[in-house]
């Protein structure tokens, strides 16, 4: 952990990383500012160099008003983004977020989304992030692995692993249900574009890069004097990532896993290197 | 070792503070001493009358018993605190940061000598009030002061230990009934032991009340 061995040195480890476990560790009885002191002062800090740290967090996650006010008056939002700031009253190296917004609004979802990203992005931490969210791994992740029953099963970065799947989906809405042999050789002339299948007026396909392969394969279908209602192309999400090595779709999975998600940050540590 | 005491006191001052703003509960604190002295006072007040009974009133020979009792009944209850903690998650934020372990049991301990030694001046001052002698003079406060500190010392650390292992309210309300009654009623708090059965008086003399 941070170049330390966990075992023999566990204070020395506690003292460089930040935990913000799923439920808030926060005591409900004193105020905001009096949990961001305790913290602080186990962590080591004193006097005016604690009392800056504390107020500068309260500052930046919008608690400077509540500081004074006892934890068990606060809203969920503003008691996580207290979790949060405890978390980093040390400028830990190795941030832990256990599911920072399973119980926020979408409301509160994007600020902290968009203050979890400055972490990363501009101050150089390691964050170490688990989520049962897909677009929130989707949007923080450098390096993301998919935890299916307790084991990894992919990682990579969320773009190497749509890529893997090679593509993106194309989906053409017929004017007519098309001749499943003629359209298949109308097609299979244009560059890029494969898997082609035909249910009814539906035909969907494969391609590389939708950009190029949409117009070429719109041409083709002109050309043969097909003719076309509508068009959709994608690219793939997590959750067809999620589909592909785990079997199942996110949502129908009995016991959703939590994705593993590590955002920007001091390259080479993936999650199953440095951290774990 | 500077550590330990540092971590502890910002403990015990984290656990203080979180009282402050119950003065329901600092009510009760007072009070529940106060009944302990005056119900039992009427009610044994005759015993005083028995032969060989050795206090010349039953208030006397009561205030003593009382704090004992006091401090064992508050701080049998401690352990509850180290439960809603670890139920809170409140116990996992200090268990990853670099705090002493054990400042986290002694901040309860030392929380709670405060509030045996608060009560325990209490109740003595609310004895004289109603008209007890204390012919042990100050030296005799003081050791009684001393002692009902260390029985808060003895079951606080116990009550925490067992609240720690089995992490659930029931066994420490299980075992603060089970324990409280007998332990008071086996000593010498309410009934001079030359009194007592004969069985009950060897029970008594391995009882950590007396």
């Amino acid at each position: 952990m941070a170049g330390l061995d966990v075992r023999a040195r566990p204070a020395r480890v506690r003292s460089v990383i930040g935990v913000v476990a799923q439920r808030s560790g926060a005591d409900p009885t004193a105020t905001g500012r009096e949990n961001l002191l305790l913290s602080g002062r186990i962590q080591g800090l004193r006097g005016q160099n604690l009392a800056r740290r504390a107020d500068e967090l309260l500052g930046r996650f919008s608690l400077a008003d509540a500081a004074g006010r006892q934890v068990r008056t606060y809203s969920g939002g503003m008691q996580r983004r207290l979790d949060v700031a405890m978390g980093l009253i040390n400028r830990p190296q190795v941030l832990f977020l256990d599911e920072p917004t399973a119980c926020l609004d979408p409301e509160s979802r994007s600020p902290m989304w968009d203050e979890i990203a400055r972490l990363s992005m501009g101050e150089g931490l390691t964050i170490l992030l688990t989520t049962q969210n897909l677009e929130e791994a989707d949007r923080l992740a450098s390096q993301l692995a998919i935890v299916d029953r307790g084991r990894v099963v992919t990682e990579g970065s969320p773009d190497e692993l749509k890529a893997q799947l090679r593509g993106d989906t194309v989906l053409v809405e017929l004017a007519a249900p098309g001749d499943s042999g003629r359209l298949k050789a109308v097609l299979g002339e244009v560059p890029d574009v494969r898997d082609i299948s035909i249910a009814g007026s539906q035909l969907s396909a494969r391609a590389d890069d939708r950009a190029t392969a949409v117009p070429a394969l719109l041409a083709a279908l002109e050309h043969a004097g097909i003719g076309v209602h509508g068009v959709t192309a994608a690219r793939p999400t997590l959750d067809d990532v999620y589909l592909r090595f785990a079997g199942r779709r996110f949502a129908e999975a009995e016991e959703p896993a939590p994705a593993t998600s590590q955002p920007a940050g001091q390259p080479g540590q993936s999650p199953s290197g440095g951290s774990q | 070792m500077s550590s330990i005491a540092a971590h502890t006191t910002w403990m015990t001052q984290r656990q203080l503070k979180a009282l402050a703003p119950q003065p329901a509960y600092l009510v009760i604190q007072i009070i529940q001493p106060a009944i302990w002295l005056f119900l039992f006072g009427s009610l044994f007040r005759k015993v005083a009358e028995l032969p060989g009974f050795g206090a010349p009133s039953y208030l006397d020979y009561l205030v003593p018993g009382a704090v004992v009792m006091s401090a064992l009944s508050t701080s049998m209850w401690s352990g509850m605190t180290v439960v809603e903690e670890i139920d809170r998650g409140i116990m996992d934020r200090f268990l990853v940061l670099p705090l002493r372990r054990s400042a986290i049991i002694n901040a309860s301990v030392v929380m709670q000598s405060i509030t045996t030694a608060l009560q325990s001046i209490i109740i003595v001052l609310l004895g004289l009030a109603a008209g007890a002698h204390y012919p042990g003079g100050a030296l005799g406060l003081l050791g009684l002061l001393v002692t009902s500190v260390l029985v808060a010392v003895v079951f606080s650390a116990l009550s925490n230990t067992i609240g720690m292992l089995a992490r659930q309210r029931e066994t420490i309300i299980g075992l603060s009934v089970f324990l409280l009654l007998p332990l008071t009623f086996l000593s010498t708090a309410f009934m001079a032991k030359d009194l007592m059965p004969h069985w009950m008086q060897i029970v008594a003399d391995c009882n950590p009340v007396n």
